[in-house]
């Protein structure tokens, strides 16, 4: 009996391990040892340089200057998302006709691809000429057209980039919260009332944001993850045939040139993203430490 | 995540591809049994019409082996770059290079002997930069080049003349500019691109010298790319337009009165515009200055990955050294191009009018072809410089530094190595 369990142990973990094993932990160790090599145009390279890449990916400074982009946009997405779809969840929990019709309005971005959203954004919502929908705003006050995504000073890019991404990440967050809304005992707002605690930020501060706790930490935690892997709306925005201009250039972005564009230098990229790989790591541990991920309520 | 993501769904297309590809040619014309060599041939999608069927035409009338047309949208320079590494690559392919570090890790063959006799032909500004050590790795196929078009109304209307300088483009550019037309489009994102080297060779500079320095460590290169910020900071730059420099729609839409552009937008310029246009070299500035224009080739390439090395480089010459008549076809009958073989490019009637015969004389009189120790890194590098000059108004004497540091540093690394 009990080979009979290890066999159907492995016909069904077996096919899982195999694919996990071949397309993530094979060319993750071999893009870490690439890392010690010079490996222009190679994946089998035979120079080994030790250290050499990581020193020359810690010095230059398009790639720190990219760590510095990629926080300052950490820093703004995440506290911008989780307020949004915080308090979009809590307006579509209080309505009470049409539900269903409000919470898939605002869950339906969820579903667009970064890629389309992005064009949409540049090619017609924020497009530098007069006809685009942003401009034509303008256009009414007698204000000048703006270049948004060419303007460096102000950086109106940004705007761009925080838009699309609000816009196709609020509603998935949102349908989180309304999720951990629902499982939020009514009596303790019974009692509340009984107590003489008035309805609203009272109310808020004191039962509802206590009780979402558990979800919160769990938005706090994708949040960040996903702002760490944000690549498809920065390329599609920004991106053109020659090349990504030296702003708004996340790390992923800039090693996809280094390592995968005509640089084809996979040594460097692989140090770069060994790199990023362990800032991410420590990020993602610290904030786990830190927010005391899995315990429950009662855990305190 | 992304990026593996990214690739495994690449790779997996291209497989799809190759399958169906493979498929195909079983079940096509498989009869053309000849003596069973298959070779791999791979180009990028070119816009116009017809063109995949003239490639497809070419490959189907050579008999001495089995030759299979793969037409590849997308990125390509990143798909053969890939390809390169691995054996399931193509045997024969079009590159917009081969670059240097393609030729140094010795991943296209040397092609010198295909060229033999008939090396001068080639338009040398062209095959100069596929040629390392003396040994050619790449043969040119057509030559591409831009150049600066301008609406002759919209200038008359502003008297403007059109600008023989630098400093005449940015006043012309400053004049034209209104409430709804700007003056200059340089792409969208304000000419660091599409420009590259083109204002050095302009100032009477280079962006790699002969013996292999950087070629722009000169005050005049500061004082030329600060004329740029100018354009920018005086808002006479057409941003962010729906289509970017490579496609003339801004210019035919009356959105900027001059803008730079390749010379394959010309027969639609010619089509919607008629006489009411005319083109000019990137000005040159300075007292050592000279006019320039960029001009490229794509090549025909081995890889040094295929099995059967020797069949393709004979098709190579077969189809890109000997059949004239096909690459007469080729760079005429479809898109606009200039022949690369200067006989040919001779007798094209088609180049000797109006526009077209303009951009062939910048071509041999101003053109210069992008070095080939001129690496994607400095590239990047000096790219970044250029985009923060132009737009932030960065202190050029202070960003040229930097660049030259690292592209010197750069082209230490690539002639040390063998």
């Amino acid at each position: 009996m009990r080979r009979r369990r290890v066999l159907w142990f492995w016909v069904f973990v077996g096919p899982f391990t195999i694919g996990l094993a071949l397309f993530t932990y094979v060319p993750l160790l071999w893009s870490v040892g690439l890392s010690f090599f010079d490996a222009h145009n190679t994946v089998t390279p035979t120079h080994f340089v030790g250290l050499d890449n990581y020193v020359s990916m810690l010095r230059d400074d398009a790639f720190t200057g990219s760590l510095r982009t990629f926080l300052v946009f950490t820093a703004f997405i995440v506290p911008v998302t989780f307020a949004l779809s915080l308090a979009l969840a809590l307006m579509v929990n209080r309505v009470r006709r049409a539900r269903a019709f409000f919470r898939s309005v605002f869950f339906l971005p969820a579903a667009c691809s970064y890629v389309v959203a992005a064009l949409i954004w540049k090619m017609s919502i924020f497009n530098g000429v007069r006809f685009g929908l942003a401009n034509t705003l303008l256009g009414w006050f007698h204000t000048d057209p703006v270049a948004w995504l060419s303007t460096t000073d102000p950086p109106w890019y940004w705007l761009v980039i925080v838009t699309v991404r609000l816009w196709l990440q609020a509603g998935f967050y949102m349908i989180l919260f309304l999720a951990g809304l629902q499982r939020i005992d009514p009596v303790l707002y019974e009692a509340a009332a009984v107590d003489g605690a008035r309805p609203g930020w009272t109310v808020l501060r004191h039962i509802t944001l206590p009780q979402l706790r558990a979800t919160s930490v769990a938005v706090a935690l994708l949040l960040v993850v996903n702002a760490f892997q944000a690549f498809d709306e920065f390329y599609n925005l920004l991106s053109d045939a020659r090349g990504y201009p030296p702003y708004a250039r996340p790390p992923l972005v800039y090693l996809y040139y280094t390592a995968l564009g005509q640089g084809q230098n996979l040594g460097l990229g692989s140090a770069g993203a060994v790199i990023l790989a362990l800032i991410i790591a420590v990020v993602t541990v610290g904030q786990a430490r830190w927010l005391r991920l899995g315990r429950t309520e009662a855990d305190g | 995540m992304t990026i593996s993501r990214r690739t495994l769904l690449g790779a997996g297309a291209g497989a799809g591809v190759a399958v169906v590809s493979a498929c195909g040619s079983n079940t096509g014309r498989g009869g053309g049994g000849s003596g069973g060599t298959a070779l791999a041939q791979w180009y990028h999608q070119y816009g116009e019409p017809g063109t995949e069927q003239a490639v497809e035409r070419y490959a189907a009338a050579y008999k001495k082996a089995h030759v299979t047309v793969q037409w590849r949208p997308g990125d390509y320079d990143r798909q053969t770059a890939a390809a390169l590494l691995t054996d399931s690559g193509p045997d024969v392919f079009e590159v917009n290079g081969p670059s240097l570090d393609q030729i140094q890790g010795r991943q296209v063959e040397d092609l010198t002997e295909l060229v033999a006799g008939v090396k001068d032909d080639f338009n040398s500004a062209v095959l100069a930069p596929k040629t390392y050590r003396g040994r050619v790795y790449g043969i040119p196929q057509t030559i591409d080049m831009q150049m600066l078009y301008y609406r002759k109304s919209l200038l008359a209307d502003a008297g403007v003349r059109p600008p023989e300088s630098l400093d005449e483009l940015v006043d012309a550019a400053r004049e034209l500019t209104s409430r709804k037309v700007k003056g200059l489009f340089l792409g969208n994102d304000g000419g660091a691109g599409v420009l590259g080297g083109t204002p050095l060779y302009a100032a009477g500079l280079r962006l790699v010298t002969e013996d292999g320095k950087a070629g722009f460590d000169d005050p005049a290169a500061a004082r030329t790319l600060g004329k740029l910020r100018r354009l920018y900071a005086e808002k006479s730059l057409l941003l962010g337009a729906p289509a970017d420099w490579s496609d003339p729609s801004a210019f035919l839409q009356g959105l900027t009165a001059m803008q730079w552009s390749g010379l394959w937008a010309l027969p639609q310029v010619q089509k919607e515009l008629g006489d009411d246009f005319g083109v000019l070299p990137f000005p040159k500035d300075g007292a050592a200055g000279r006019p320039s224009v960029p001009v490229g080739a794509y090549g025909a390439a081995v890889s040094a990955r295929g099995r059967h090395k020797e069949a393709a480089k004979e098709y190579v010459k077969w189809l890109w050294v000997e059949r004239t008549d096909y690459q007469e076809d080729f760079a005429l009958s479809y898109g606009f191009h200039i022949p690369a073989r200067i006989s040919l490019a001779k007798k094209a009637a088609k180049l000797r009018t109006g526009a077209a015969a303009d951009a062939v004389r910048f071509t041999t009189e101003h053109g210069y072809a992008q070095p080939l120790l001129w690496t994607p890194a400095s590239q990047v590098a000096y790219q970044d410089a250029l985009s923060r000059i132009i737009k932030d108004g960065a202190n050029p004497e202070n960003e040229l530094r930097t660049v030259v540091r690292k592209v010197s540093a750069e082209l230490d690394r690539v002639t040390h190595t063998s």
